[in-house]
């Protein structure tokens, strides 16, 4: 028997470079195909190349033993090939069961047959186990109630072969569990899975056979029992990977940097004190909406603080965000495309943003390119951003890690005393982790106090002096460095919701 | 953004699967993307119209021209930052009908009670003998510095608004406009304001280079066989056009201009003064309308407050998305502009030329400016698709 979906010597570059080279692999019907690779390994571009998003370069395609090439997304979806993406395709002011149909509706007499499109939304919705009326807005929905509906929409056209794009990354524990079954129960009536994620662990438990990209190569497959998690990022970043953790270089001093007495926004977060030392990384902890970022917001300026002071040196902080960047503060946010880089602009201009101002010269504040064209190339150098030329290429055609390299980097061209960075490693693969861990260990070495915010709790006990628990905008917990517990920890983040 | 895709596109003629087409579309592509496409499109457009409508290559023709192109030129630069931060401004016509009858205000000679006495500013400002400054030493200069500040001051006005109250811009700007405009012609009663000093005439029209083409067979040569070369109107534009390319492309402000339009939340994050930009940028808005306004109101010999209304706007923003400033923001240069109006002047000048009535050139300068937007959506899609 051939293979549901067959990819012969597939390749695609983009203006030259490659992105996906020589890709041959067969999916057998029947199987889940887990897929891993770091940012940039061509995961996308292979998955656009089936959806008929991009046209390959060279190489052909097979689906159920015929010639597969399809020009339009609309030909897979015709196919039986559907996807589930990180960010969803709904439309959130619709319902459940006109986004099922919204590409072909039911119709009686030139109108919309709704007693039929919701009887058929209903049987579907409980095929999924989802207890959602057809007729509610998808604006109402979980995020993982709204994965189920756009897996429903893939029952609907009966997709043969349904693959899912880090589906896991906005979806709770519960309900990643319940996907999970959902998507073992897809399996038992017969579709084909792929499942593509960086949470090694999901892949490893749904997963029958693992594919695993690097460089736009598949460097390795094979039955998923062949792989224990290490041997998978050995595979992915090509190389041992001792430890993700570099060891910490350098001691705190006492010297406080930060301190905030009892900062407090209603709604938001309550009292918070703690003191933040010269060439300390201290972690924040908190499950989502637990006020992690709101504090590093109101820190920073971004976000209003009701009571309580902030004192940075001994001197209380007020003001605006461009004032508390003058005292010393540089913040990352946990957006990065949004709120960290102009995505169309050079890498560059992206890098002298915080700074320019200081390359002014009088009297009309002309730009001093020489001086400000040397001290971006060293920040490049720094931390090591891999573009072949920061002056005409774009942030855009870097990958997550090197992105957010960028952004680091454009405070690094002033000297901060104080970084806030929140999820500094989100959409970061393993190999470019490893490299911010040993940037912010750099950072606490020279003497900046680090605030590191993060949700992962292994990445904070890897890289943090001390680490700070929140839970419901409050401090629950504080742990030094020899009583780090994971145990003890996740109790303080739950706290609240626990009593 | 330009010089990265053209670099990117050799490689791509290289490796694509038929190099031979692949390299055609991708010199084309390069041509298409470079800074001075618009400047070729408009120098082969003329030379293909040039043997069908001889009159186009005729002095008087290029004259006209040149003349019709620093006008536009300088309030088209003026759109440019506005449009380099993704936002729009409407009220630049309304502003130049505004401020050109300011100008005839203060310093108009004299005026006629036949005409103007109805009007509110009739006693006030303007009367039998003369503008509120006419008479003062210098009072050229006085109105014009008066007239400027008070363009300028509706720019800051719309961008406090938008900066600060979080107005659209397209909202507050057409607000403007349609306030603007009302005010001007409720106060002259829609009446134009003639009798302008000589000296402020001059900055309309007055030459400083002239050729004459044939044979010098008088002792005079007729004005009308007289074209202007270079006059007043080149000076002030091309002085404005160089101050504003150094601005956007040289200084500190202008980084912060493109960063604002790139990224308006990591400008602010990073510390851009994003609410100043904004409004500095409405400013310079406003007073390049007002910088025309002095063009076109001493060309036309007096102020008139419907100055800048019907399709002038079109025109504006017409020949900025043609030259190449994005409406997406984050992308604008001078040059582009420059390019820009060049072939809008040049296209209605050839529609002009060609007969037809003002519905059928304002048809196609529609079309014209449609395809630039699409162009710019293209280049937006492009420049995504190269970022994978």
């Amino acid at each position: 028997m051939s293979a549901l979906l067959g990819l012969h010597r597939l390749s695609k570059s983009w203006f030259g470079v490659p992105a996906v080279t020589d890709m041959t692999l067969e999916i057998p019907a029947g199987i889940c195909l887990g897929m891993i690779g770091e940012n940039g390994a061509g995961k996308s571009t292979l998955m656009n190349m089936i959806g008929g998003v991009v046209t390959p370069t060279s190489g052909s395609m097979t689906w159920r033993g015929e010639p597969y090439d399809p020009k339009t997304p609309a030909d897979a979806k015709a196919s039986g090939i559907a996807f589930i993406h990180q960010e969803l395709n709904l439309f959130t002011n619709l319902t459940v069961a006109e986004n099922i149909f919204i590409d072909e509706f039911p119709r009686r007499l030139g109108l919309i047959d709704k007693a039929q499109m919701i009887g058929r939304t209903r049987a579907l919705l409980d095929r999924l186990n989802l207890h959602a009326e057809p007729e509610t807005p998808v604006g109402s929905l979980a995020p993982g109630e709204r994965q189920l509906v756009e897996i429903a929409k893939a029952l609907h056209r009966e997709a043969a072969l349904i693959i899912f794009d880090e589906p896991t990354t906005s979806l709770t524990a519960r309900e990643t569990e319940k996907l999970f079954e959902t998507i073992r129960g897809l399996r038992a009536d017969g579709a084909t899975i792929v499942y593509i994620s960086h949470i090694l662990g999901e892949v490893k438990a749904l997963s029958d056979h693992l594919a695993v990209l690097r460089d736009g190569h598949l460097v390795d497959e094979g039955p998923i029992e062949r792989f224990d998690i290490p041997a998978m990022i050995n595979a992915m970043i090509g190389r041992e990977l001792s430890a993700i953790y570099p060891p910490r270089s350098s001691q705190p001093a006492d010297e406080v940097v930060l301190e905030a007495d009892g900062l407090s926004q209603a709604g938001v977060v309550e009292d918070i004190c703690f003191k933040l030392h010269r060439g300390e990384i201290l972690g924040v902890f908190g499950l989502m909406g637990s006020g992690r970022s709101e504090l590093a917001r109101m820190i920073f300026g971004v976000d209003p603080t009701g009571s309580g002071t902030l004192f940075m040196h001994d001197q209380p902080v007020t003001g605006d965000t461009r004032e508390r960047i003058a005292r010393g503060m540089a913040f990352v946010t946990e957006n990065r495309r949004e709120e960290g880089l102009m995505m169309d602009a050079t890498i560059s201009d992206n890098l002298s943003l915080v700074t320019i101002e200081d390359y002014g010269r009088p009297p009309v504040a002309l730009i001093d390119r020489e001086r400000l064209k040397a001290r971006t190339e060293g920040v490049r150098d720094e931390v090591r951003i891999k573009a072949a030329n920061i002056a005409t290429q774009a942030a855009r055609a870097l990958s997550g890690g090197n992105q957010q390299k960028v952004v680091i980097g454009k405070w690094l061209l002033g000297a901060p005393q104080l970084f806030i960075l929140d999820e500094p490693t989100r959409g970061v693969d393993v190999g470019a982790k490893h490299e911010i861990y040993t940037i912010i260990d750099k950072l606490a070495a020279s003497g900046s106090a680090v605030l590191l915010i993060s949700s992962e709790l292994e990445e904070l006990m890897g890289t943090c002096d001390r680490i700070l628990v929140m839970a419901q905008g409050e401090i629950t917990g504080e742990f030094a460095k020899n009583d780090f517990s994971e145990a003890a920890i996740i109790a303080a983040a739950f706290k609240e919701v626990a009593a | 953004m330009h010089s990265p895709m053209k670099r990117d596109d050799g490689d791509q003629g290289s490796r694509a699967a038929e190099p031979q087409r692949a390299s055609v579309w991708v010199r084309v592509r390069s041509v298409i993307l470079s800074d001075y496409f618009i400047l070729w499109l408009s120098i082969a457009y003329f030379l293909a119209l040039a043997p069908f409508l001889p009159t186009l290559t005729n002095p008087a023709n290029l004259s006209n021209l040149l003349s019709n192109t620093w006008p536009l030129l300088a309030v088209a630069i003026g759109q440019t930052f506005v449009l380099t931060i993704a936002g729009i401004d409407l009220s630049q016509g309304a502003v130049i009908g505004f401020t050109s009858t300011v100008m005839a205000l203060l310093a108009a000679t004299t005026a006629s009670p036949d005409v103007l006495s109805g009007a509110p500013v009739w006693g006030i400002f303007i009367d039998e003998t003369g503008g509120f400054f006419h008479g003062l030493p210098f009072s050229v200069t006085l109105s014009l510095v008066v007239m400027l500040m008070v363009g300028t001051l509706v720019g800051v006005m719309n961008g406090l608004a938008i900066a600060y109250l979080r107005m659209p811009p397209f909202m507050m700007t057409l607000v403007t406009m349609i306030v603007i405009s009302a005010f001007a012609v409720w106060i002259t009663q829609s009446e134009n304001i003639r009798h302008l000093p000589e000296h402020l005439i001059m900055l309309g029209k007055g030459d400083i280079i002239s050729v004459y083409f044939g044979e010098q067979d008088r002792s005079q040569i007729p004005r009308r066989e007289i074209f202007t070369l270079i006059g007043y109107p080149a000076i002030i534009t091309v002085a404005l056009a160089v101050a504003a390319h150094v601005l956007l492309n040289k200084t500190v402000f202008g980084r912060q201009v493109i960063a604002v339009g790139a990224n308006r939340k990591a400008a602010e994050i990073s510390g851009v003064p994003v609410k100043r930009v904004i409004v500095t940028v409405f400013a310079i808005s406003a007073f390049c309308a007002t910088v025309g306004a002095i063009l076109y109101g001493a060309r036309l010999e007096a102020g008139r407050p419907t100055l800048g209304e019907g399709t002038f706007l079109l025109d504006v923003i017409g020949a900025t998305v043609i030259g190449g400033t994005s409406l997406f923001g984050g992308k604008g240069k001078i040059i582009w502009t420059v390019f820009g109006v060049i072939f809008f002047v040049l296209l209605s000048n050839t529609l002009n030329l060609m007969n037809l009535s003002t519905f059928h050139i304002d048809m196609a300068k529609g079309a014209v400016i449609l395809c630039a937007a699409l162009l710019d959506v293209a280049r937006n899609r492009y420049a995504r698709e190269l970022g994978g």
